[in-house]
């Protein structure tokens, strides 16, 4: 289990729920690394402001984490964290390596708006 | 409780940073740390720290949090994975405005913003960030088993790196810009013997080319100026760190590789405007050297703001 103060996936069964529940849903998958605690921090510090996103993190090495790494939209990715936007179910948006809070928050206003 | 005037604010949030932030928090000032990234700055990186006193092995992760709780647990606030958007250091009260709304004023300034990975900056680089390129060799190595990669880099890290991805790729090809290597000799004699590297002195990466992910490179020998194509999997970039000053230029006295110049208390050339850790010019950049420099800075600027109290009191 990733030690982030997010949310965890941790099974095939709560990526379905969370999808199921959730309209706008923010997934990390990834591990505690260079690259991916600085999302994860991210996605911390504006977990507060987006109320209607779900943030997740889901970890790479865990049996399940192919709900997100075998994605077509995530075939090219080379870099961990693998982040993923699902808006009703579907991706919006997948990004591959370290991000900014300028980068993340460009694609939740885009995609999802702030409430 | 007015929440934008500080006795102290520290710009940058790695150890020198945190540790600033505790000592001054707990000498009973109002102290605030602005971050642009995330607390625990470089330190973050570090997937195992060994020799660090006290401390027998943990990772940076958790090092940074303990740091992060301790100066919260004295009155520090933090405010991370913000945007400084105008800095004034002019006059007795300096101010940092924060996303072009807030802004925070303070007597004394400890700028503690550190370092970051350099980057080549050549066409297609931005493009192929996590399509290929990469600056961990830890978090993406495993990517690229049978692959065939290129490390960019002279220094240790890259001479290091480069051993450890022939774990995964097929063939690691180290391409450096001068006639001989930065590391130190046994990682040199490293790379060298072993089966799977090939190096390339003199040459520089200028193009970076591909689709949905990293197909090709464009290489430029720096002594012919030749320029040559290599197919390609994977790139990983070590070519060492360089100071997040940029902010600081025209503000404050920087050398010419724009590290910050201090006197012996850590203070700047302007009054009130301290720096600590590996955005200054120094020799040797560790955890410890950063939490040494906060306190030295913290105390000092402690120092400064008593000081200015006693003043406007006499």
């Amino acid at each position: 289990m990733l030690r982030t103060n997010l949310k965890h996936i941790l099974s095939e069964k709560e990526f379905k729920e969370v999808l199921d529940q959730n309209e706008n849903v923010m997934i990390c998958c990834g591990r505690m690394g260079p690259m991916c605690i600085p999302v994860y921090g991210i996605m911390e510090e504006i977990e507060g402001e987006y109320k209607n996103v779900a943030f997740r993190d889901l970890e790479f090495d865990a049996p399940h984490s192919h709900v997100i790494t075998n994605l077509p939209e995530c075939s090219s990715f080379y870099g961990i964290p693998f982040t993923v936007y699902f808006k009703k179910g579907k991706v919006v948006k997948a990004t591959s390596s370290i991000q900014t809070m300028e980068q993340v928050t460009e694609i939740l206003n885009n995609n999802f708006g702030k409430e | 409780m007015d929440n934008y005037n500080f006795d102290v604010i520290v710009i940058g949030g790695g150890p020198a940073g945190l540790t600033a932030g505790i000592y001054i928090s707990r000498a009973k000032m109002k102290t605030l740390i602005i971050n642009e990234g995330t607390a625990g700055g470089q330190m973050i990186l570090t997937h195992e720290i060994a020799n660090y006193p006290g401390v027998e092995s943990t990772s940076g992760y958790e090092l940074a949090n303990i740091m992060k709780n301790q100066a919260k647990s004295f009155g520090c606030i933090i405010r991370s994975n913000v945007r400084i958007t105008n800095l004034n250091f002019d006059g007795d009260i300096k101010t940092v405005e924060v996303n072009y709304k807030d802004i925070y004023s303070a007597p004394a300034i400890i700028l503690a913003t550190g370092g970051r990975s350099r980057s080549l900056g050549v066409p297609g680089e931005d493009d192929y960030k996590g399509k290929g390129i990469s600056y961990c060799a830890t978090c993406d190595g495993d990517f690229f088993q049978d692959k065939k990669i290129i490390v960019v880099g002279g220094g240790n890290s890259a001479l290091e790196e480069a051993v450890s991805l022939t774990k995964y790729a097929a063939s690691v090809t180290i391409i450096h810009q001068f006639d001989n290597f930065q590391a130190f000799p046994h990682a040199v004699e490293e790379a060298k013997k072993n089966p799977k590297i090939n190096i390339i002195m003199e040459s520089k990466i200028i193009e970076f080319l591909g689709e949905e992910s990293l197909k090709k490179v464009y290489i430029q020998n720096q002594r012919t100026y030749e320029i040559s194509e290599m197919n390609i999997d994977g790139v990983f970039i070590f070519i060492g760190y360089k100071p997040n000053t940029e902010m600081f230029k025209d503000k404050i006295e920087l050398n010419q590789w724009d590290e910050i110049i201090t006197k012996e208390n850590l203070e700047t050339n302007v009054p009130g405007v301290f720096a600590a850790g590996d955005s200054i010019k120094k020799r040797y950049r560790q955890i410890t050297t950063a939490v040494a420099d906060g306190t030295i800075a913290a105390l000092s600027a402690v120092e400064y703001v008593n000081n200015l109290k006693v003043l406007s009191q006499a």
